[in-house]
């Protein structure tokens, strides 16, 4: 309400720098130097065994299941709630698909071990349970108003022991082949595949980059100069193809190979070689950070959660339903624990009485170190996904140069503490 | 604004709105205690009293914020169910809060279409649509806003009132409730919601306007109520009485001896 005296059209927005210029996110780029450094670092301190394909390959897959819960965990932050349940919900999911693939299913309902029903129904009744918790603990506070941080704090004691009854407090397997290969090593793309996943996904990302610049035109808004529209795709999709290339070049074993050419009773050529690519479960994780990111940024949904969590009463003044949008976060919640204990037991080949412990606290983590704030409003899928991979190449590389666990928790901690004083201060000099 | 008042009082057709006996209370407290107002399209129709005298209760009752606990809402004569804010948009009723209820880490089309978002034939949100209609309107209501990426936390107080404004104005409101929509305006901005108040009045909108400036209610009401501890003082005509007198019914509970209404 000012007084009309310029009347232009669309007057130039000034760029200020070249980041400006970009219309790059500096907090991104900020988290993806501390992740170039921390890598930077272990492999200057380790020799060089940091940065092998090998060791990258075992990075993304550890990283996964933390990712995974990582990305839900943003929408509960981001409407100023928490969850403390995951872990604990992922052990219970992961409880109930172990006893349904190698008790229920072959011994109840006469599906024979081995035959390739067992995943699919395993899979799809983790996450029916999964969600349905999910749901349960989004209404206990959503509609009966308990607050998460009690909701939840009881559900880490009562999933994680439901797990444990479940197992009768023991270590459930041999899980099913199929289900396995979503773990990690015993499922990849191999070479072709994941060549054709990496272009795939380079040719997805220039889509986007031409589609969001024709828009901008079509409605006559300014447009970022033409070289930093190509730098920035000349980095992703460089980025992408490394990625693949990477993982192709880390070779399977040749021990490993030749029982499996024993296994299927031939004789493994000479001079054979295989590699991995991209595992199944990055695979998971991918399309989940894809499909998560479209809700956060381009559904209704994601507007409600976001506008919710910058001021709930605004919210519901333009007739949002806060109490069933919190049942569908705490759902989708659900939802991804039992993806991630999917992920979580097929890895370690076993239903075990630990799984997924502490996650909820390294989860909640990821989503803060990648910019979450606990005050609500802001938060983003990829940067919880960077945040769970800068603690886990954190953990890894201090395992590597010998560190022991608990000084690497003590290390964790304060990174933590550092991260969200850092975020604080950025926040403060942007002012956004 | 020169007003036929004699014209306005006899032959007004039927009420845009009329709240009848609205009673709201709150763990024992009656916030609204048997409140009847009417509006009538055309009309700024203001709504005064102390704090807590109740107007912002029977407001919010209107605008489907807070469910009423008897008492009946006619719009253009017919009852009217208004039992949450998204009922009382789709009677047209559109509502500027005094907290302006912005999304602070949203951007201004964001806000401006929360809950009522642009959508792509693929159901996505359309933000490019939503950007190019909130850079239509606001070239109307406020020709200098120009940060349309900004989160609103990062507005002056006269552009996130304009942004407030502009989400009511959007939507083709036939009934606009304004919360004392200049308490944090400087003289400038404050002649333009006048401004704008006046035209939106001549498009045949009826506007209840909270406030507290007395002078401003004479300058820009066609007629005010009173409210006193959630009772109704009474209604008057504003051309008929002096400012004393409505002082007089807001501090005394006190009416005039003529201009009711």
């Amino acid at each position: 309400m000012a007084d009309s005296t310029d009347k232009t059209d669309l007057p130039q927005h000034t760029r200020r720098n070249i980041l400006d210029t970009m219309e790059i996110d500096t907090r991104l780029l900020g988290m993806i130097g501390a992740f170039v450094i921390i890598c930077v670092v272990f492999d200057v301190w380790t020799g060089g065994r940091f940065l092998t394909p090998r060791n990258i390959f075992n990075l993304t897959i550890q990283t996964v299941s933390v990712a995974i819960m990582a990305t839900g965990m943003v929408f509960v932050i981001v409407t100023r709630h928490i969850d403390l349940s995951v872990g604990a919900l992922l052990a219970t999911c992961s409880a109930i698909m172990a006893i349904t693939q190698t008790a229920i299913l072959p011994n109840m309902l006469g599906i024979e071990l081995g035959s390739s029903l067992i995943a699919p129904i395993t899979i799809v009744v983790g996450i029916i349970v999964g969600t349905l918790i999910g749901a349960f603990q989004g209404w206990l506070i959503g509609y009966l108003t308990i607050p998460a941080f009690i909701v939840t704090l009881g559900g880490l004691f009562v999933w994680r022991n439901v797990a444990w009854h479940m197992s009768a407090g023991q270590t459930v397997g041999p899980l099913d082949p199929t289900f396995l290969s979503l773990g990690g090593t015993s499922g990849t793309l191999g070479a072709t595949g994941s060549w054709i996943l990496g272009v795939l996904a380079a040719g997805f990302v220039l889509y986007l980059l031409i589609n969001a610049r024709r828009s901008k035109v079509a409605h006559d808004f300014p447009v970022k100069p033409m070289w930093a529209e190509l730098i920035i795709a000349g980095c992703t999709t460089g980025a992408i193809l490394g990625f693949v290339w990477i993982l192709n070049s880390y070779q399977i074993p040749a021990g490993r190979l030749a029982r499996e050419f024993a296994a299927a009773g031939k004789e493994m050529p000479e001079g054979y070689t295989e590699v991995y690519g991209v595992p199944y479960s990055v695979l998971i994780l991918i399309v989940i950070a894809l499909v998560m990111t479209i809700v956060a940024q381009r559904t209704r949904l994601g507007r409600y959660i976001f506008a919710t969590g910058g001021n709930p009463e605004a919210a519901e003044l333009s007739g949002i339903n806060i109490r069933f949008l919190t049942v569908k976060i705490f759902a989708i919640v659900g939802f991804l624990c039992a993806i991630s204990a999917v992920v979580a037991s097929a890895r370690l080949t076993y239903h075990t009485n630990d799984i997924g412990t502490l996650d909820e606290l390294r989860v909640i983590a990821a989503a803060v170190i990648g910019g979450t704030a606990l005050s609500g409003g802001f938060g983003t899928i990829y940067g919880a996904i960077l945040g769970a991979l800068i603690m886990q190449s954190l953990q890894s590389g201090m395992a590597m140069v010998g560190v022991e666990a608990p000084y690497q928790n003590i290390v964790v901690g304060i990174v933590l503490v550092l991260a969200v004083y850092v975020d604080i201060v950025y926040r403060k000099r942007t002012g956004d | 604004m020169p007003l036929d008042t004699q014209n306005v009082t006899q032959d007004r057709g039927t009420p845009l709105v009329e709240m009848r006996n609205i009673r709201l209370s709150f763990g024992g407290i009656h916030a609204v205690d048997d409140v009847s107002i009417e509006l009538y399209p055309g009309e700024v129709h203001g709504v005064l009293g102390h704090n807590g005298a109740g107007k912002s209760c029977l407001m919010k009752v209107l605008s489907g914020a807070y469910k009423k606990d008897s008492g009946d809402i006619l719009i253009n004569g017919e009852k009217a169910d208004i039992q949450n804010p998204r009922d009382a948009r789709n009677y047209n009723i559109e509502c500027i809060y005094q907290t302006l209820a912005l999304a602070d880490n949203l951007d201004a089309a964001s806000n401006l279409f929360l809950g009522r978002e642009l959508v792509t034939p693929m159901g996505l949100v359309n933000d490019g649509k939503m950007e190019a209609e909130t850079r239509k309107i606001m070239k109307r209501l406020n020709p200098n806003f120009q940060r349309f990426h900004s989160p609103v936390s990062a507005l002056s107080g006269g552009q996130r009132q304009s942004v407030a404004i502009s989400r009511a104005v959007y939507f083709n409101a036939k009934i606009l409730i304004m919360d004392e929509p200049t308490a944090a305006l400087g003289v400038e901005e404050t002649q333009m919601v006048a401004n704008l108040i006046e035209e939106l009045k001549s498009q045949g909108l009826g506007i209840l306007l909270i406030d507290h400036d007395v002078h401003q209610v004479k300058a820009l009401c066609d007629r005010a109520s009173v409210m006193k501890n959630g009772k109704l003082v009474g209604t008057v005509k504003v051309d008929e009485v002096t400012e004393d007198d409505i002082l007089g019914m807001i501090i005394l509970g006190k009416n005039p001896e003529k201009g009711m209404a």
